[in-house]
């Protein structure tokens, strides 16, 4: 079994806004294409071309309603490695290969001790992490950890390749152990989650709720009201009235 | 403690970064293509770009898969089967290139009609329908007319311009964001980029689409309206917001016709037509004088209401009473419409309520002096906050020139087109219709080895510029700009096979066709095309369509169905420009355009069309592509790119020119103008001046600014075409008046369809069909993932989305007794298909939907004859006719909206039963395996993409 280090001061993880993804999968496709040449092996799909094409991927989203009737809301949910503090994908491995890194609390997988037993995507209570199909070691977000301080980049684009690529700006990348950081006022003000807390695992990633809905019907000012207010003495008087009270 | 000292957290992520356009979608965003070695490591988003500021979508990001797809046709192809079986035999360039040409040739020296020449998602129209016009045919048009012609002509005659490339919702400054059915598509990137900033802003958004999907999702209010009511709807804004004065009259006063007088005297030829002086210039009622003065008189405050008798018996008035008149009606309101939109009438007063709001209680100013096109000066920019944004899903039915019309006219009548917060225009727009060119391919213009006089598509502005016979009768094989679709500025590409097929109104002899699946998820009718395609004279032996040539990248449906396929390049192989002459990438405040160039080399034996066009347009002598001796002017597209120009320092880049590669819009051609624009990103850029970014249409400082450009040669000010003139004098000929007259048969639906003002009725097929036997509407959607992407054979792509289901609402499962995951039959007046579904709770009760060109056939795209594409996957197509239901008259009613021509697929109405249980169910109808062109490059079984440039990497940091 594998032991994580001390808990880090700094916390690099990922900020999602659930009130702005619509489902796109850019941020899905765009880490697939950037990790795949990248940390470790490919990641490999099977049956590409075939019947059940199958890949790793690091990313995914979820597309589901909730509620029924009027009330369902159609959802938009991505999902990957959380980099918890309590990673027990870390703590059940046999070999070592699933770490924690202690300076900034990524956890990774190295790929050359990884034996494919596929324990830590039991213990993973987010569905977070995928065996590979080809090359038979447990794939997972790395957060980018070859972008994220990579000196051939520029500084502007030494960030998650899904934080780069999202059209919407719904992801965010930062220190959630440094309160004053960008991503923690966010998670401050907008009242940011942990996923499944009940879980225990302490999720740095954190979730931003959907604003309340600024539904038409129930704004308050009253826009019926505004709507049914009509004209005192009808139409054509108004036009007059408001015609003489333009300039010229 | 693990340890992860090999970990490389500064690997060297390309050997040289490319940058070009993406091709993945019709967004055409900014990329730069890292490549290793001779390998494609990524592909992100340019931030300098204006499209994209950096960011790319889904299918952006899966560029390197379509690149290396093994669907990639590798070098020319004559067909030695059946159409339709696949067999082919390759040639050289040579041979295909005098196949093709010694096709051509003796069409052009005799009826150059004979050439039905059609391209598909093509983004090199300048280009394209050049070629057309110098090779002499009236046919030719792009996807336009069955994509979103409505939407963009009604644009076009309403204000001078429409939504996406035409212009764009001020994302910095409005209060209130209006989507009518945007399907998660055109445009992509943008669109997204901007709702962002409106979350951020905390701005409300209201989504009105039968489906709660991608955008509608994420606005606070959806309104799930029922399918082809969306004029209804919107008309019932107007009428409210009228109706509580809640109108911009300033404005509709200075920018727009509403002032402009018209004749009323019913019955005879001029009625409904503006009052003009002896120079044609329109006329208002002065304030003051209370007499007719030309609207262009500056310092004049025309009246909006009045009335003037006319010599000739009869009067005029300002063409706002008749607005007044008709919107005020109670037929508009908001309770007369809710049984037909499904929207409660309160939610109409209250989305009414919340534009008015916006726009009159947060109205935007910005300090900006300017001057208006009358000389009158202003100190500030005023706007009023309020920003619409529709695409196809108001566009794709028979009543949605109208309805498009509607929406413009709604946005005029607030105030917010072209102003802070409301709808912002694009570079080279506003372009009205009336400077716009004319079609041409009149009977006269379209002779032997003669090229047409101007371009095949372009605006009429009355009757006597329709492409018909002295019967009346079409020019065009698609029938574009007849009596059937007169205002049908892209073509009617969906009624091409059809007409060629029936020879109605003649047969045509080599269809040429380039990036367009019309075999399969382009066409409707999908099987009868097919059968069209493949149908001989029993007479003769010969096909009803003799010649087919096709040019395509990959192995697509519709390639097999070709005599002769000239294989297109993948869009990282190739030169491109996207022109401002065609179809542009500027934003509000800038003017832009941009290159693809090849940043691989390809390695099989293919070219890019536009290089092979060329090359065919020498062979066939064709002006403009020869010197006088007959020698091709240009090597290929890059040189043509480069040196041709369309008149005089007008060329199709306007960046970099000159011979000192600083000129702008005007200027010589520049030999090295293409490395400026590598070195530039891959696109050229330009800021308009501060005061020339809003109200455009009116603004000296931005017509200057265009004229200097070269978007146009003189200063081309104009009004917003409220009452549409246009309209109503094809009206008059309808009643009986002027030299050319619809034919009989036609009259009672123009008389109907085309009112100066907007008006709602019911689409067709929805009206002929009985509605106990097809209650149901169905719709298809473009998932974001795969918009637009012809090649959705894409192995990551396909892995989000495989296979369709048909998304029906709970209330209807229930009655079906339902669940996902069972089948189901639907049918249509025209067919039956047997599909998975889905249940939903976010869509209109009435309405069923499912994912476009999802489905493919076994046997095309390289991918498996099980591919889930293939037995879950399905097309709605099959049941979607090109003509409307048998009238009993023997005539051929296409399934169009009467103005435009575009395609009505979203009029379709459909029956829905519970399909028996089977284990192992598949699709229907399903067809034969299609037979693959030789050679292809096998699909891997497993793909480890990366693979070689990691093991690269490994090697280089070992050593």
């Amino acid at each position: 079994m594998t032991s994580l280090p001390p808990a880090s001061d700094v916390k690099l993880g990922l900020v999602i806004d659930l009130d702005i993804c619509v489902g796109c999968h850019a941020c899905v496709v765009n880490c697939k294409e950037w990790n795949t040449a990248g940390y470790g092996a490919p990641l490999a799909d099977s049956n590409p071309y075939g019947k059940n094409p199958s890949g790793s991927w690091l990313n995914r989203i979820h597309t589901f309603e909730a509620g029924h009737g009027a009330e369902a809301k159609v959802v938009h949910f991505p999902k990957s490695c959380l980099h918890c503090e309590d990673a027990p994908c870390v703590t059940v491995c046999p070999t070592g290969a699933s770490y924690k890194r202690a300076e900034d609390g990524i956890v990774l997988v190295n790929e050359d001790h990884c034996i494919g037993c596929g324990l830590c995507a039991w213990a993973c209570p987010y569905g977070a992490r995928e065996m590979d199909p080809a090359e038979g070691v447990m794939k997972k977000c790395t957060l980018c950890v070859d972008r994220i301080y990579n000196t051939h980049l520029e500084e502007e684009d030494r960030i998650p390749a899904c934080v780069r690529t999202c059209p919407t700006s719904a992801r965010h990348f930062g220190d959630l152990g440094d309160p004053e950081s960008e991503v923690s006022q966010l998670v401050a003000a907008r009242g940011g989650f942990d996923l499944m807390p009940e879980q225990g695992t302490k999720p740095v990633n954190k979730y931003l709720p959907p604003r309340p809905r600024q539904s038409v019907t129930a704004d308050e000012v009253d826009l019926v009201a505004m709507a049914k207010k009509t004209t005192p003495g009808g139409f054509w008087k108004w036009l007059d009235q408001s015609l003489d009270r333009l300039p010229g | 403690m693990p340890d992860d000292k090999n970990l490389n957290l500064s690997p060297k992520s390309a050997d040289r970064i490319a940058k070009t356009t993406c091709y993945m979608c019709a967004c055409r965003c900014g990329i730069n293509v890292h490549i290793k070695g001779d390998e494609i490591r990524y592909i992100e988003g340019n931030r300098d770009h204006p499209v994209n500021n950096g960011v790319l979508c889904a299918k952006g990001s899966a560029g390197i898969m379509q690149h290396l797809s093994p669907a990639r046709l590798n070098a020319p192809l004559k067909r030695v089967g059946k159409r339709g079986e696949g067999k082919f035999e390759k040639i050289s360039w040579e041979e295909a290139m005098e196949m093709a040409s010694s096709w051509l040739k003796p069409i052009r020296e005799t009826d150059p009609r004979k050439l039905a020449f059609f391209t598909g998602r093509d983004q090199s129209q300048a280009l394209t329908g050049w070629w057309a016009q110098q090779f002499g045919t009236p046919n030719f048009a792009a996807h336009g007319g069955f994509c979103s012609v409505n939407m963009a002509a009604a644009g076009i005659y309403t204000i001078g311009g429409a939504f996406w490339e035409f212009g764009s919702p001020d994302w910095q400054n409005t209060e209130l964001f209006l989507l009518f059915g945007v399907a998660e598509d055109h445009d992509s990137n943008p669109i997204k980029i901007g709702l962002g900033k409106l979350k951020d802003r905390g701005i409300r958004t209201v989504s009105i689409n039968p489906v709660q999907t991608g955008y509608s999702a994420v606005a606070d209010d959806w309104i799930g309206i029922t399918p082809g009511t969306d004029g209804l709807f919107i008309l019932s804004l107007i009428h409210v917001l009228m109706k509580t004065g809640q109108i911009d009259l300033d404005y509709l006063i200075r920018y727009t016709n509403a002032p402009w007088l018209v004749i009323r005297r019913p019955g005879s030829a001029d009625d409904g037509l503006f009052l003009r002086d002896e120079n044609g210039q329109p006329q208002v009622l002065d304030h003051k004088t209370g007499k007719p003065i030309s609207a262009e008189t500056a310092g004049i405050r025309p009246q909006l209401k009045g009335e003037i008798a006319l010599p000739n018996g009869g009067v005029a008035v300002p063409a706002f009473m008749l607005m007044a008149e008709d919107w005020l009606n109670d037929e508009h309101s908001p309770e007369a419409s809710e049984a037909k939109t499904g929207i409660p009438a309160e939610r109409v007063y209250a989305l009414a309520g919340a534009i008015a709001e916006a726009a009159f209680k947060r109205e935007v100013v910005i300090d900006q002096p300017w001057v208006d096109w009358k000389g009158e000066h202003h100190d500030k920019m005023i706007g009023r906050p309020v920003a619409m944004h529709a695409m196809r899903g108001i566009s794709a039915h028979s009543n949605g020139f109208q309805t498009c019309r509607a929406l413009h006219i709604l946005q005029i009548l607030i105030g917010s087109v072209e102003t802070p917060g409301g709808f912002r225009f694009k570079p080279p727009y506003p372009k009205p219709a009336h400077i716009h060119p004319r079609p041409a391919g009149k009977p006269d213009q379209v002779k032997p080895s003669t090229p047409l006089p101007g371009a095949p598509l372009g605006y009429p502005m009355s009757p006597d510029d329709l492409l018909v016979d002295d019967q009346g009768q079409p020019v065009r094989i698609d029938k574009g700009y007849s009596w059937d679709a007169p205002l049908s500025a892209h073509g009617l590409m969906h009624m091409v096979i059809s007409n060629a097929y029936a020879g109605d109104p003649y047969p045509v002899d080599v269809l040429f066709m380039y990036m367009a699946n019309m075999a399969w998820n382009s066409s409707m009718n999908t099987r009868g095309v097919i059968d069209m395609l493949t149908e001989t004279d029993p007479e003769t032996g010969e096909y009803r369509i003799p010649k087919i040539i096709y040019s395509d990248a990959y192995s697509s449906e519709m390639v097999a169905y070709a005599d002769l396929i000239l294989p297109d390049t993948t869009y990282l192989e190739r030169h491109d420009c996207i022109s401002l002459l065609d179809r542009p990438i500027c934003e509000p405040d800038c003017v832009a355009d941009a290159i693809r160039w090849p940043v691989v080399e390809p390695d099989r034996d293919v070219r890019g069309f536009q290089s092979t066009l060329l090359d065919l347009g020498a062979r066939l002598g064709l002006p403009g592509m020869v010197d006088a001796d007959g020698k091709p002017l240009y090597r290929d597209y890059a040189d043509y790119m480069t040196n041709h120009q369309r008149k005089p320092g007008i060329g199709p880049l306007a960046g970099f020119r000159g011979q000192s590669g600083k000129d702008k819009g005007r200027g010589d051609p520049n030999p090295d103008q293409i490395d400026a624009y590598i070195a530039n990103g891959g696109f050229w850029s330009e800021e308009l001046p501060e005061n020339a970014r809003y109200f455009k249409m009116a603004n000296q400082h931005y017509q200057d600014f265009a004229v200097k450009m070269g978007f146009f040669d003189k200063p081309e000010p104009y009004c917003f075409q409220i009452y549409s003139e246009v309209l109503q004098k094809f009206q008059l000929a309808a009643q009986g008046h002027g030299k050319n007259q619809p034919p009989q048969h036609l009259r009672e639906r123009i008389k109907a369809c085309f009112t100066p003002l907007p008006q709602w009725y019911a689409p067709f097929e929805g009206d002929m069909v009985d509605s106990d036997t097809y209650p149901i509407h169905a719709l298809t959607q473009r998932p974001m993932a795969m918009y637009h992407s012809w090649g959705s054979q894409n192995p990551w792509l396909r892995q989000i989305h495989g296979h369709n289901p048909l998304f029906i609402p709970s209330g209807l499962a229930r009655s079906l007794q339902v669940q996902d995951g069972d089948w189901v039959w639907v049918s249509s007046h025209h067919g039956k298909i047997k599909v998975p579904v889905a249940v939903m709770e976010g869509v209109n009760p009435h309405t069923v939907w499912t994912w476009n060109a999802i489905g493919k056939r076994r046997g095309a795209w390289q991918l498996d004859p099980d591919a889930p594409e293939a037995r879950k996957g399905f097309l709605l197509n099959h049941l979607i006719h090109e003509l409307l239901p048998m009238r009993g008259d023997g005539l051929r009613w296409s399934n169009s909206d009467p103005i435009t021509g575009q395609a009505a697929w979203f009029d379709l109405k459909v029956n829905i039963t519970k399909a028996d249980h089977e284990d192992d169910a598949s699709a229907e109808p399903a067809f034969p395996i299609l037979g693959t062109p030789p050679d292809l490059e096998k699909p891997a079984s497993v793909l480890r993409y990366g693979d070689s440039i990691i093991a690269r990497d490994k090697k280089e940091n070992n050593q």
